[in-house]
């Protein structure tokens, strides 16, 4: 699948008027350059991964967190998630997964535009901003064992 | 080529078992404890609104002094059915209008009373009584061509993505209910219960309130509570859940 998008090479336009985003090359189906330049912290992308008002994701993955209750099953689970793919193809589904796959459930936790209706406290924002970004990556790569629960 | 006839008409028999409704009131998603809850008047929180909608029916209003039962008399008669088949094509605005528009033009034009706030508890009251009398009646949207632009809007929101999660009711609601969003089951969006007794609300509340729920989940701009996509939208579910049984007032989680 993403072969196709593997000789694209897309470059987000920067939006002044907002947040600015940091620009990004998407090749070979992966962004292989940091965001930031700044290695994650991968404590902090955990933190960031569990919390439901910040990251989301357990609204819809599962995942090695015995201690959360309630996590969603409308996505694969993200155990082993560093042993599946590479830093750069994690980062391009992070940043926006409907680069993956079109038709993703999945919100594009790094865009801000060409999205409708947006309420006024989160327009032009980010769901999470660059070195979140590089966190939580730095948090999934770390998710190795595929067999971990 | 006879042997691939065969096979078509042997599919095609073989089709209607297919076909069996899949359609499941968000009901069927609930647990027992709030199942009984709905079933049993006794204990279903929303029949304190009908009763308090029973009282209002009856009682005059406005500068005419007239009640809605001057004019509609016993509405286990005259409004039997009616929940069932809104929205419908207001004639004189030639626009779609759901059943609390229709409420509050009554209140306005006919009683001359103050028009009732939109989600307030005169007319959410009023929506119930109203309401109950269609109870176990299959949902039965008007054959109206008309309602066929309003329809197609609600059936194109339905389907849009929204909100900085961008995501689109569809998304959630065709393709993954069944599923968990965190804990929460997701149903199948079917406005068979409205208005209803959300026991998160602790009260009463319409089906645009429940959009404007699952839009603020969407960090998405709400739809006004009687706008014409609000309208559009209910128009869409009602004709999507044609045939399937009215609950009002149901209770959910
Ligand atoms: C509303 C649903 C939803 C939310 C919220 C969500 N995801 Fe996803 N995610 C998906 C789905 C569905 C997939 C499967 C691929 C697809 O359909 O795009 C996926 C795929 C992934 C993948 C690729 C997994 C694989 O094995 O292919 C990763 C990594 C991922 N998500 C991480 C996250 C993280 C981290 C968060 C939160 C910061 C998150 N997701 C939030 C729905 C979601
Ligand atoms: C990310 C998932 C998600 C999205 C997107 C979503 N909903 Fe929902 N919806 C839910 C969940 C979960 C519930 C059940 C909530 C509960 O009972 O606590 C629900 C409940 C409902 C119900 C109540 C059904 C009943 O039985 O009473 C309706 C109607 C509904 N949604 C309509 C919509 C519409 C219209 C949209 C788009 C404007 C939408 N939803 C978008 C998750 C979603």
């Amino acid at each position: 699948m993403w072969r196709l998008l593997g000789l694209l090479a897309v470059l987000v336009s920067f939006d002044a008027s907002a947040q600015t985003l940091v620009p990004y090359r998407i090749e070979n189906g992966a962004i292989t350059q940091s965001l930031t330049g700044v290695k994650g912290d991968a404590a902090k992308g955990r933190a960031i991964v569990v919390e439901r008002q910040k990251g989301l994701c357990l609204l819809c993955h599962s995942g090695p967190f015995p201690e959360e209750r309630f996590q969603g099953d409308l996505a694969p689970s993200l155990a082993g998630t560093g042993s599946r793919m590479s830093e750069g193809e994690i980062r391009l589904r992070m940043v926006d997964s409907t680069k993956v796959n079109e038709k993703t459930i999945m919100p594009p936790y790094y865009r801000s535009e060409g999205l409708e209706r947006v309420a006024a406290n989160y327009k032009a924002k980010t769901l999470l901003n660059a070195q979140e970004i590089e966190d939580v990556i730095a948090f999934l790569v770390s998710l190795k064992d595929d067999t971990q629960k | 080529m006879n042997r691939l006839a065969c096979l078509v008409v042997v599919i095609g028999m073989a089709l209607p078992a297919f076909a069996q409704d899949a359609r499941k009131s968000g009901f069927d998603y609930m647990g027992p404890d709030t199942q009984a809850m709905q079933k049993d008047d006794l204990a279903n929180p929303g029949m304190l609104s009908v009763l308090e909608g029973e009282t209002l029916w009856n009682t005059p209003t406005g500068k005419a002094q007239k009640s809605c039962a001057a004019c509609h008399g016993d509405a286990t008669q005259s409004m039997k059915g009616v929940a069932a088949r809104y929205p419908a094509m207001d004639d004189k605005t030639q626009s779609a209008i759901d059943l609390a528009g229709r409420i509050i033009q009554c209140r306005v034009e006919r009683q001359e009373a103050p028009a009732p706030q939109r989600e307030g508890r005169e007319l959410l009251s009023l929506s119930a009584f109203v309401g109950r009398q269609s109870r176990d009646m299959p949902i039965s949207p008007p054959q109206d061509a008309k309602l066929a632009a309003t329809r197609a809007q609600g059936a194109a929101l339905y389907s849009a993505r929204m909100g900085q999660l961008n995501f689109s009711c569809a998304q959630c609601h065709d393709d993954n209910a069944g599923g968990h969003l965190g804990a929460a089951p997701i149903p199948q969006a079917h406005p068979n219960g409205y208005p209803l007794y959300r026991l998160e609300w602790q009260s009463l509340g319409s089906l645009q309130r429940r959009f404007r729920n699952c839009m603020s989940g969407m960090r998405a701009e709400p739809f006004a509570a009687g706008s014409t996509e609000a309208i559009a939208l209910e128009a869409f579910l009602m004709e999507r859940a044609a045939g399937m049984k009215l609950e009002t007032p149901a209770v959910r989680p």
